[in-house]
């Protein structure tokens, strides 16, 4: 169990890394872009806005913390 | 060779040339402080172990469908590359110290240098799982790199050539002379490869969730340059942010 606890950490450290807020933000955005592509509505500039947007969240984040 | 794919050689190569740079210094620093035999079989041992990786995920990747595939991989690769931008942006603006090669090399050494000596199997076992683990965990990145990019671009056969590339120039510059790479602009990679990461993130994550480009491929190169310029504009602002911020 502890093995596989590890396991885990392991990845989500590798993938998610040091701020959750941004993957939880980009599923979001993703999401958002995939209902306004099945609504029929152009979808592709949604995730390009979204992005610089997240990411200066994330390096404000991480100027405070530091 | 498309824009996609030259952008897939490029984008392996960068990345996995980064990878490659730092475990180079692990290695080395096993190497010198605990003899070249151990050093020598935990990046074997590392390699084997990273083959079989890529034995069993590079296939079973081909089976999925290609936009799903794009969908996961441009998410997990947008979330990751999101991680090296900030990382690079925070250095290139003065809020976090640059990653230094010498440095990291010189601690790895002294650490090495100071562990006791505990023999297994026939090799100095600090050495081995030092030069192990750290082959291991940046190989892994490299694996990663190359089948999520090369599985979305749909050609795993041309990312692993971009990293069997930076492999060859790496490690030959590094048996040339015999010292950490500390002359490589990693910095200046890092945050080459963080904007790489975040433009084929986003490219594909649009793809997979059912829009398309306006311009189809081409549009990547517009990405690429929307990327690209606000994470200038970014180190700018904060860069002078922070250097307001400093009493005068």
């Amino acid at each position: 169990m502890k093995k596989l606890a590890a396991f885990g950490r392991f990845w989500w450290d590798f993938v998610i890394g040091d701020d959750w807020l941004v993957a939880v933000l980009v599923a979001a955005a993703i999401g958002a872009t995939a209902l306004l592509a099945a609504a029929g509505v152009t979808a592709w500039w949604l995730l390009p806005l979204a992005v610089p947007g997240i990411l200066w969240l994330s390096l404000r984040r991480a100027i405070r913390s530091a | 060779m498309n824009t996609g794919d030259t952008f897939l050689v490029l984008s392996a190569f960068l990345a996995s040339g980064v990878e490659f740079v730092e475990a180079l210094t692990i290695v080395l620093a096993a190497g010198l402080a605990r003899g070249w035999r151990s050093s020598l079989t935990g990046l074997a041992a590392a390699t084997v172990v990273l083959a079989v990786v890529v034995a069993v995920l590079g296939p079973a990747l081909t089976v999925i469908p290609i936009q799903a595939l794009r969908l996961v991989v441009g998410a997990l690769l947008l979330v990751f590359g999101l991680q090296w931008l900030r990382k690079a942006i925070l250095r290139a603006s003065g809020y976090k110290a640059l990653h230094d090669e010498d440095a990291i090399f010189a601690r790895e050494l002294a650490e090495a240098e100071g562990a006791a000596h505990v023999e297994r199997a026939g090799v100095d076992w600090y050495g081995f799982t030092l030069a192990f683990k750290g082959v291991l965990l940046e190989g892994l990145e490299v694996v990663f790199i190359v089948l999520t990019f090369g599985s979305a671009q749909g050609s795993i056969p041309l990312a692993a050539a971009g990293a069997a590339l930076a492999l060859v120039l790496v490690a030959g510059v590094g048996v040339a002379v015999r010292a950490p790479l500390a002359r490589a602009p990693e910095n200046a990679m890092k945050f080459a490869v963080g904007v790489m990461l975040t433009t084929f993130g986003i490219f594909w994550s649009v793809e997979g969730a059912g829009a398309d480009w306006p311009g189809s491929d081409a549009a990547l190169l517009g990405v690429l340059a929307f990327v690209a310029l606000f994470s200038f504009a970014l180190v700018r602002l904060l860069r002078r942010e922070r250097l307001e911020a400093v009493p005068a």
